[in-house]
């Protein structure tokens, strides 16, 4: 599975998140990294993935990549296409999606995410696209994966807004917040894989890209990263992998 | 009955200054025509809902026709920021916008009680985010059955709700199909409402997953040919996803922005 290719740490990432998708998995699917990681799975292992996007879109089989949620192809190739009450109300909101793929601007160390304000939220620096269906998502989905460039400017000790919750301040928020699914099991970078302690719930470095050194993510980080004692390298890109996603062509490109 | 109008005379006569408008349409059929009749109309003081403020609400903000800002995502998908969007909310320009911001599951459900004729609709979400926090439409509810703590979103009624459809028979009936969004519910929780549809037919016949809005359902009905681009319109034509890029760099100057308005929409 081997490769010597040359490769960008975008796809490194993206190969590293579809890894984590299972054929037959139902999973919601931000846009964005995550739609790409998404459709690249369905081109590799996971060809029976079903795709949620929250335009209403289920079981989407688009052979370019989307540029938005509602493209016209999601819509012509989905299973069904359902009104966006259904989606929230029927499907996210019992617990019937298995995994949660979401992006975010900035992450805590108890994988909560912002996707905001920069800033104060009131009078903010910048201000970011909102909420969207990411805080009901994080919630209600079996599990989630979340997926973001690592940077001290996105991996921050405090975020300025929680847009969706991980785990709040530890272990015990997301119960006492009434959230019924079980949270952040992943969060994927351009440089490792990070995954919450078990007890504390803090993100713990759990797999380094090949190539990337631990210390480039710790000064990547912007609070005190924890390392698992042992740290493990991803497994380098194959040449299946690579193929398949420079053959994803994105739609408007 | 829906009465069959021009899209001027309906804006004009459904709509005045302070209202609240929705304008839906999921990345799908957005109703940019009936946005851009606005702006030619200089409505002011505004009250926009819409989940996915996209292009047609940062020309709508940046030409000052819009106070306040109902919302849950805005950005331009798979693209950026909205420029004018931003530019008001940071920067005050042209005006100040009050925004009013949610979960698109909260605003949904917020059609969801207004389509249904209650006070407000009652969801899990909002919990330990920073929405719950500063929105005054969300407040804790508990369940009288089994003492859940849930979140109680409070109902919108549009004084307008514009979408964009497919068809319409002569009689006032509209068809919608593809992805279809919101747009029933808040055609519904609407006090009015004005669809803009790409033709008007003699008989609707059934297309497959359609939404049918039957005419006593509807204000009115005006036939505008192309009336969702650059969004789209399933079976009529495709998304313009090249324009979509362009708008970021169209956007980001408020000079240049003025200046595309002025030439393709004044």
């Amino acid at each position: 599975m081997e490769s010597s290719e040359t490769y960008t740490s975008d796809e490194m990432m993206s190969i590293a998140a579809a890894r984590q998708l299972r054929n037959n998995q139902i999973c919601f699917i931000g846009i964005g990294l995550p739609s790409k990681a998404a459709n690249l799975a369905r081109r590799l292992h996971a060809p029976d993935l079903i795709m949620i996007y929250e335009s209403g879109t289920i079981g989407a089989k688009p052979t370019r990549l989307p540029l938005s949620i509602g493209d016209g192809e999601l819509g012509e190739t989905a299973d069904a296409i359902v009104s966006v009450p259904e989606i929230f109300n029927y499907l996210l909101q019992p617990g019937r999606i298995d995994i949660g793929f979401l992006g975010a601007a900035q992450i805590d160390k108890f994988a909560n995410l912002n996707s905001t304000v920069i800033g104060d939220y009131r009078k903010p620096s910048v201000r970011l696209p909102g909420a969207g269906g990411a805080p009901e998502i994080a919630g209600a989905s079996k599990r989630v994966i979340v997926m973001l460039r690592q940077s001290t400017k996105s991996f921050v000790e405090k975020l300025p807004f929680i847009t969706s919750l991980g785990f709040g301040t530890g272990p015990h928020d997301r119960k006492k917040y009434g959230l019924t699914g079980s949270g952040p099991v992943m969060v994927i970078t351009d440089l490792g894989l990070l995954e919450p302690d078990p007890n504390t719930k803090e993100l713990v470095l759990t797999h380094l890209h090949p190539n990337i050194e631990v210390e480039k993510v710790i000064e990547s980080t912007g609070w005190t990263l924890k390392v698992a004692d042992e740290l493990r390298i991803t497994e380098l890109p194959s040449k299946a992998e690579l193929e398949a996603i420079r053959s994803l062509v994105s739609a408007g490109s | 009955m829906a009465e069959v109008v021009s899209l001027q005379d309906g804006i004009r006569h459904l709509l005045k200054d302070g209202d609240s408008v929705a304008l839906e349409g999921f990345t799908h059929l957005i109703p940019m025509a009936a946005g851009h009749e606005i702006i030619r109309q200089r409505k002011r003081d505004l009250t926009l809902i819409r989940l996915t403020p996209d292009l047609i609400s940062d020309q709508l903000i940046g030409m000052g026709c819009v106070s306040k800002l109902v919302f849950s995502w805005g950005g331009n998908p798979g693209v950026g920021s909205l420029h004018r969007f931003r530019d008001a909310v940071e920067h005050s320009w042209p005006q100040p916008l009050v925004i009013d911001e949610h979960s698109h599951a909260g605003l949904t459900n917020r059609y969801v009680a207004g389509a249904s004729g209650l006070p407000f609709a009652v969801m899990r979400g909002y919990r330990g985010t920073g929405l719950d926090e500063f929105s005054t439409t969300v407040a804790p509810i508990i369940c009288p059955f089994t003492g859940e703590e849930l979140r109680a979103v409070a109902a919108v009624n549009p004084d307008l709700s514009v979408i964009h459809a497919q068809r319409a028979d002569r009689k006032g009936n509209v068809q919608l199909w593809g992805i279809t969004g919101i747009q029933k519910e808040a055609v519904l929780a609407g006090r009015k409402s004005l669809v803009t549809v790409e033709e008007i037919v003699d008989e609707l016949d059934p297309r497959h997953g359609d939404v049918i809005l039957p005419s006593w359902l509807v204000t009115a009905v005006a036939m505008v040919p192309g009336g969702s681009r650059p969004s789209y319109a399933a079976g009529y034509y495709q998304r313009d996803n090249d324009f979509y890029v362009a708008w970021d760099s169209i956007s980001r100057d408020r000079d240049t922005f003025l200046a595309w308005i002025d030439e393709n929409v004044l």
